[in-house]
């Protein structure tokens, strides 16, 4: 769109024939001119090269520096721990912040900034390891875990994630601005003891102290930045094992060695380069052709490219499960339970795999907890494996002439899909439209908006389905378990089944692991029988690394991918 | 002359106060929440939100508010980015936009007045063929489609040749400059080629340089002095225009090629309905373009004294 | 100014008689060799001998065609989509075997005789599914599982990396990812605790057959309802010319179906907005004074707003709701943003025409205002009104796509030529069919309306017609 109105003159009148003499002569001018032209524009272009700054000529792989490149998908918002809400920050977040606690490369909680805890029924006592340091060489303090989840709960702060520190006593009541954030049921004994009251007893609170919101922020530091905490690389401190140590914004971001972490026989890499910030799969995969990045995800588009470049490829599932939700407020057909059934008798999750998703590595989506989830001794779906529903075309129609007859209509309305507008998205809702009214001639009308209209829709209840997904925030299957519950905000669609909710509050109340797994299977029963949400499947990855680029790590809960235990080894293939 | 440039400029406040407003309702009239997110908030976190962007006062007030912050020259908060202001996302990307823009604008210039000089010349010679079959070409394939084959094209070279003569995407050194500017530049070059080429045609007909070669002018004389330098003229004039549409039009070289330019930023900003950050960029934009047209304006003043303004 | 006077002139002659007789009238001055031509048939004329241009013309009446009548020839279902035919090239085969709906696969037979030769095929492959089984690797734990399109090499990547297991008594795999008439490479490879047992795998090469079912078969029209041809026989598919896109759905009706929505907003928002700026730059132009001042000013105003961030800006304002194609909005926002220049190029003309000399004369002899306005003002302004409108399709063609292309543009499942290249970059290099024949149709449709402007305007141009 770069030409502007072509409407200006351009006529041919008659030309005097010119002599060939003038013409060269005319033409060698013309070229000394040009010559002089490209010299001047060449001359421009290095003095502007001083603008912007960013990508550099990094290599994927840099065996002198002992440092890696990278792209990022987006810009981080801003690395403030306690405004944090997006999967990028969180992956940075988990490279330049240590809290309490970590995953390490096993996917286990590991020690962190505490060396040792002791997790009771009503409370939580956190010791300190003595030789945590900020990145400005100072010590690591309990008063800065305080500061820190004070300053979530402030209300003028706004912290969307505050609730995770509800667990705590008093948490919500100071967040809702009834309490004094002095009243917080956590408080530091000394510099290097923590200890936690809860609000009510909670199974699972370790998992939630390794989670970004309850990172560690210094107070003395934060005051400095006049609310500019962790807007740049130099108005952070970091915790962790590494440190930002240029950021600028939208082109790029480097990170290097933190030389006060406590820890230092865990990192290898001197340096990771994000070099690039594109959410654009076919210009990574470009940049990873051109050894430029080591690391990216492919997408169902450039797969087949990537194979044809014979790259090494691995595959991943990122822990979260997709499904197509419904609308349960008044005058909703989609409240008619024989319509969803007849929605659920056409609904193939694997066609929908092997046919339009077409990654290896998504699993088709049979319950609302994915299979990573640990069960009382082994994974939770083994112990409580899903009903699934098989295509049946002809029954599927049979529940729709149950649902006319039920909602007394010989039609049924338009049913509104709406669908974010992310192109696999688009792709899906496309597909879903035409399957239901090939199958079960229902007519499906696509409404497919940006992300924040999309939500704003989904809170106000304008729709009948949506194409939504849930990523876990901590290894429990409590994460997914209340989603359907009739409190939880995030159950756009209004579900309310008072079966479902006593479950759901037994799972969270129990401490006991086998009551609680019991819990889960039955509102993993519910959630089948009542049909509460059509499963679309479980997201998969594949992606390709630069065989010199060893041990990074991939997990469903947490910072991912995680590159702060990974070292290069040089192979005789990689330049 | 100083009376007419004042009333340019008063004009030009107006204008760009209209653009202000015209954003800010343009605004108010999207559907959609810019402080949800993928994880909704009890009411009480959303009204702590609301009250920091101010969202909790009537839209009156917010407008008067937003123009006396407009008239400091205060953008405010981005929504989306939350401790970092707008003024410092333009400070800092929109440069890059500029310095796109302007190598586009240089490229286009000096390579259409070249290939048109070039065309008119050969004209209905191999040369002249060639290059306006490219200029069709390039006038009518959209750019991202240029652009990404672009992208495809410099894999493909670096792959041949074993090592990056240019790189792929990313900004930063002037190598990074190439590539993009090229892109965004094709379009207006292949048009410029097109009012050039024709310009130097009316121009070989006109009685001076018949003229000139009457008097036996040194032909490479009368091409420069006579030639050359009328029929660059018209060149000159559609160059306001063509800079705006390169500044602002940078969108899809900025997404192709990975450049953390404003176009890009904006395009973002829009998904994320990041209202500050939509409103800063486009009366920056705005304002950008309305004394970019004043400049230019005064310029061509200079440059031809048939244009001078009264 | 010197004064000059008869009587100072010094080689002044006494007028005499024969200076007042009358000069014989001639009434045959000039013989009209040629028959006389109104603007628009010279014009016409001019047109024609513009090779290039009655070409364009003819590209655009042939796009036309194809837009309206084209669906009426090619009558499939521009939304049916036939996801066992997804991105097929246009030169695929259409062969396709009729076979038994896929059955799960049963696998107690397997567990209780396992197997005992390497990798091999358990069932025929086709492209229902590719099923297969191995003999149990010793002091392994675990197996996984490659698809390839190059031979299997073990010092190279195996390629997709289709499934993993934890156990090493699973030996059983069931291949339905995306299955093409091609061949494959599978791969079985050993994981030990050391990692891949790379020394050891074991590769097959594979061929599905394409398969198809009765029940689809009869759904597409291959087959009659109760037609009983065996199993095994080999059916045609339906044909697809320019081959399928990302959901099986036929392209050549896709880019129809496009057509109407590109060409729609390329023509109809032109019209529309010239047509606004015409009625507006003709009252600016007219009413003159005051009014004309503040008209202008407006237009000042519209023209000063960014273009792209404005159209960006509008079409998320107007918002598209559920179903809708979002084409009404996009068209809308192209109208506000795009009538000034027409307004301000037909205010000019207005005024420059009403300092020539012809509308004086004919001021003065007599003429009416409806006479001036339709006599000349119309046919004069008229040629360059259309001139912009011709150039202001490829332009609103282009900010359709480039909208589509930053997502911006119509909703699916619409299909625009903008967004089917959209769609058709992201494969570009495994379907190129799925950018070339949308980017082609933009790029010659962008063309031709070019062509034909210049065309016009040169045989419109009163400049050139006096020069002959």
């Amino acid at each position: 769109m770069s030409n502007p109105d072509s409407g200006t003159a351009a006529r041919h009148p008659q030309v005097a024939r010119s002599g060939g003499d003038f013409n060269r002569q005319a033409g060698l001018r013309l070229l000394a001119y040009a010559a002089a032209g490209i010299a001047a524009l060449v001359a421009l272009m290095a003095l502007l090269s001083g603008f912007g700054g960013g990508s550099g000529t990094a290599k994927a792989i840099d065996y002198e520096r002992n440092s890696i490149t990278l792209a990022l998908r987006q810009e981080p918002p801003q690395m403030d721990s306690t405004k944090l809400t997006d999967q990028v920050s969180g992956m940075i977040n988990g490279h330049v912040s240590e809290g309490l606690l970590r995953y390490d490369e096993n996917n286990q909680l590991a020690p962190g900034v505490a060396e040792r805890w002791e997790v009771t029924e009503t409370n939580a006592t956190f010791w300190l390891r003595e030789d945590a340091r900020w990145s400005d060489g100072s010590p690591i303090t309990a008063h800065d875990f305080i500061f820190a989840w004070r300053k979530v709960l402030e209300p003028a702060n706004a912290s969307e994630y505050a609730f995770f520190l509800y667990p705590i006593k008093n948490g919500e009541a100071i967040n809702n601005g009834t309490m004094a954030p002095e009243t917080l049921g956590a408080r530091a004994l000394d510099d290097r003891t923590i200890e936690i009251e809860f609000e009510n007893p909670i199974a699972y609170f370790e998992k939630l102290a390794a989670y970004s919101t309850y990172a560690p922020i210094k107070e003395s530091f934060y005051e400095s930045t006049n609310g500019r905490y962790g807007a740049d690389a130099d108005t952070m401190l970091y915790s962790g094992p590494f440190m930002i140590t240029r950021w600028v914004h939208g082109a790029s971001m480097i990170m290097e060695r933190n030389p006060h972490y406590w820890n230092p026989e865990r990192i290898s890499l001197d340096r990771i380069n994000f070099a690039y910030i594109t959410s654009d799969t076919n210009a990574t995969l470009n940049l990873f052709k051109a050894d430029s990045i080591a690391y990216t995800a492919l997408s169902t588009d450039n797969l087949p490219d990537a194979l044809n470049q014979r790259f090494d490829m691995d595959r991943f599932m990122d822990g979260s499960v997709f499904y197509i939700g419904f609308n349960y407020r008044d005058g909703r057909a989609t409240q008619n339970w024989h319509l969803r059934r007849a929605l659920q008798l056409v609904n193939d999750p694997s066609e929908l795999i092997n046919k339009v998703i077409k990654i290896p590595g998504y699993l088709p989506g049979e319950s609302l907890f994915p299979v990573w989830l640990k069960g009382v001794d082994g994974f939770f779906r083994q112990e409580y494996p899903a009903p699934v529903a098989d295509r049946n075309i002809a029954e599927a129609r049979r529940e729709i002439a149950l649902a006319k007859e039920q909602l007394g209509v010989t039609e049924l309305p338009p049913l509104m899909l709406l669908s974010g507008e992310d192109p696999l998205s688009s792709r899906m809702a496309e597909y879903y439209q035409e399957l239901f009214r090939r199958t079960l001639g229902l007519d499906v009308r696509l409404d497919k908006q940006i992300f924040k209209q999309r939500l704003a829709k989904m809170t106000a209840g304008d729709y009948d389905m949506v194409m939504a997904g849930w990523g876990p925030d901590f290894d429990d299957p409590l994460t997914f378990g209340d989603l359907m519950s009739s409190w939880n905000l995030n159950n756009r669609g209004r579900y309310n089944n008072p079966e479902l909710d006593r479950w759901v509050r037994l799972a969270q109340s129990s401490l006991d692991q086998q009551v609680r797994m019991d819990a889960f299977g039955e509102i993993q029963r519910i959630l089948y029988e009542d049909i509460v949400v059509l499963y679309q499947y479980e997201r998969g990855q594949i992606y390709v690394t630069n065989p010199a680029l060893k041990g990074m790590v991939r997990r469903a809960v947490g910072p991912d991918p995680d590159f702060s235990n990974a070292r290069i080894v040089r192979t005789d293939t990689a330049g | 002359m100083g009376r007419y440039v004042i009333k340019r400029l008063i004009q030009g406040v107006i204008t760009v106060w209209f653009i202000a407003t015209a954003t800010f309702w343009a605004m108010h009239q999207v559907p959609g929440d810019p402080l949800s997110n993928e994880k909704a908030v009890t009411p009480e976190i959303r009204a702590n939100l609301e009250a920091r962007y101010g969202l909790d006062q009537p839209p009156l007030t917010q407008y008067g508010i937003y123009l006396k912050n407009l008239l400091r020259g205060d953008f405010g908060i981005s929504f989306t980015q939350q401790n970092r202001e707008v003024n410092d996302i333009i400070r800092e990307h929109f440069p890059v936009s500029a310095t796109l823009g302007i190598l586009a604008i240089l490229f286009a210039a000096s390579g259409g007045v070249l290939w048109g000089a070039l065309t008119a010349l050969y004209r209905n010679r191999l040369p002249d063929v060639i290059i306006m079959f490219l200029v069709i070409l390039f006038i009518s394939v959209p750019s991202f489609v240029i652009a990404a084959l672009t992208q495809l094209l410099l894999v493909k070279t670096n792959d041949v040749l074993g090592f990056s003569i240019l790189p792929v995407a990313g900004w930063g050194t002037f190598t990074h400059m190439i590539a993009p500017a090229l892109v965004l530049g094709l379009g207006t070059m292949a048009y410029l080629t097109r009012l050039m080429r024709s310009s130097m045609l009316e121009v070989v007909n006109t009685d001076y340089v018949r003229t000139a070669k009457a008097k036996g002018l040194p032909a490479a004389r009368i091409f420069t002095k006579h030639q050359l330098r009328n029929a660059v003229l018209p060149v000159i004039t559609v160059l306001g225009p063509a800079i705006a549409a390169i500044t602002t039009g940078g969108f899809v070289v900025e997404l192709i090629f990975a450049i953390p330019g404003l176009g890009r930023y904006f395009v973002e900003a829009v998904q994320q309905l990041d209202y500050t950050v939509i409103m800063g960029t486009t009366v920056f934009y705005g304002a950008f373009l309305v004394f970019m047209v004043i400049v230019v304006d005064l310029v061509y003043g200079f440059i031809d004294p048939r244009v001078r303004v009264s | 100014m010197a004064e000059i006077t008869l009587d100072q002139d010094p080689g002044a002659r006494p007028l005499g008689q024969s200076a007042f007789e009358p000069i014989h009238t001639q009434q045959q001055a000039q013989g009209l060799s040629r028959p006389s031509l109104s603007y628009w048939q010279d014009a016409w004329i001019r047109l024609k001998a513009n090779r290039r241009a009655i070409i364009s013309l003819w590209i655009v009446v042939a796009l036309l065609a194809f837009t309206l009548i084209g669906p009426l020839l090619w009558r499939i279902d521009p939304a049916a989509q036939d996801v066992d035919q997804v991105s097929q090239s246009p030169f695929a085969s259409r062969d396709a075997l009729l076979v038994a709906p896929l059955e799960p696969w049963d696998l107690r037979a397997l567990a209780l005789a396992p197997p005992v030769t390497d990798l091999t095929l358990a069932e025929p492959a086709t492209t229902q599914s590719v099923r297969l089984h191995w003999a149990q690797l010793p002091g392994v734990t675990g197996y996984r599982i490659y698809r390839n399109i190059f031979p299997a090499d073990p010092d190279r990547a195996l390629g997709l990396p289709l499934g993993e297991y934890l156990t090493p008594d699973r030996v059983t795999f069931e291949d339905r990812l995306d299955l093409k008439t091609q061949t494959y490479y599978y791969t079985v490879i050993g994981v030990t605790p050391q990692g891949l047992d790379r020394s050891r795998l074991q590769s097959l090469e594979v061929t599905p057959v394409r398969a198809i079912t009765r029940a689809e078969a009869q759904r597409k029209g291959l087959l009659a309802e109760g037609d009983d041809v065996p199993l095994g026989t080999t059916l045609k598919l339906k044909r697809h010319p320019l081959g399928t896109d990302y959901l099986g759905r036929d392209m050549l009706a896709r880019l129809m179906e496009g057509a109407r929505v590109s060409l729609f907003i390329g023509i109809c928002a032109p019209l529309l907005f010239v047509a606004f700026g015409v009625l507006y730059g003709a009252i600016a132009g007219f009413a003159g004074g005051v009014t004309d001042q503040i008209m202008m000013r407006v237009a000042d105003f519209v023209v000063a707003l960014p273009f792209l961030l404005f159209m960006i800006l509008f079409k998320i304002a107007f918002g598209i709701g559920p179903g809708e194609s979002g084409i009404m909005p996009m068209l809308i926002a192209l109208v506000l943003l795009s009538w000034p220049a027409t307004a301000r190029l037909v205010r000019g003309q207005i005024l420059q025409i009403r300092e020539e000399g012809y509308i004086s004369a004919a001021q003065l002899l007599g003429a009416r205002t409806n006479y001036l306005v339709l006599r000349h003002m119309i046919p004069n302004t008229m040629g360059v009104i259309l001139v912009t409108l011709t150039f202001a399709v490829p332009s609103a063609i282009f900010t359709e796509a480039f909208l589509s292309f930053i997502g911006m543009g119509v909703a699916p499942p619409t299909p625009s030529w903008g967004s089917m290249s959209n769609e058709g970059i992201k494969t570009m290099l495994s379907h190129p069919h799925e950018l070339i024949f949308p980017a082609l149709f933009i790029s010659v449709t962008v063309l031709a309306f070019n062509l034909l402007g210049d065309g016009l305007r040169d045989a419109l141009d009163a400049r050139m017609r006096s020069r002959e």
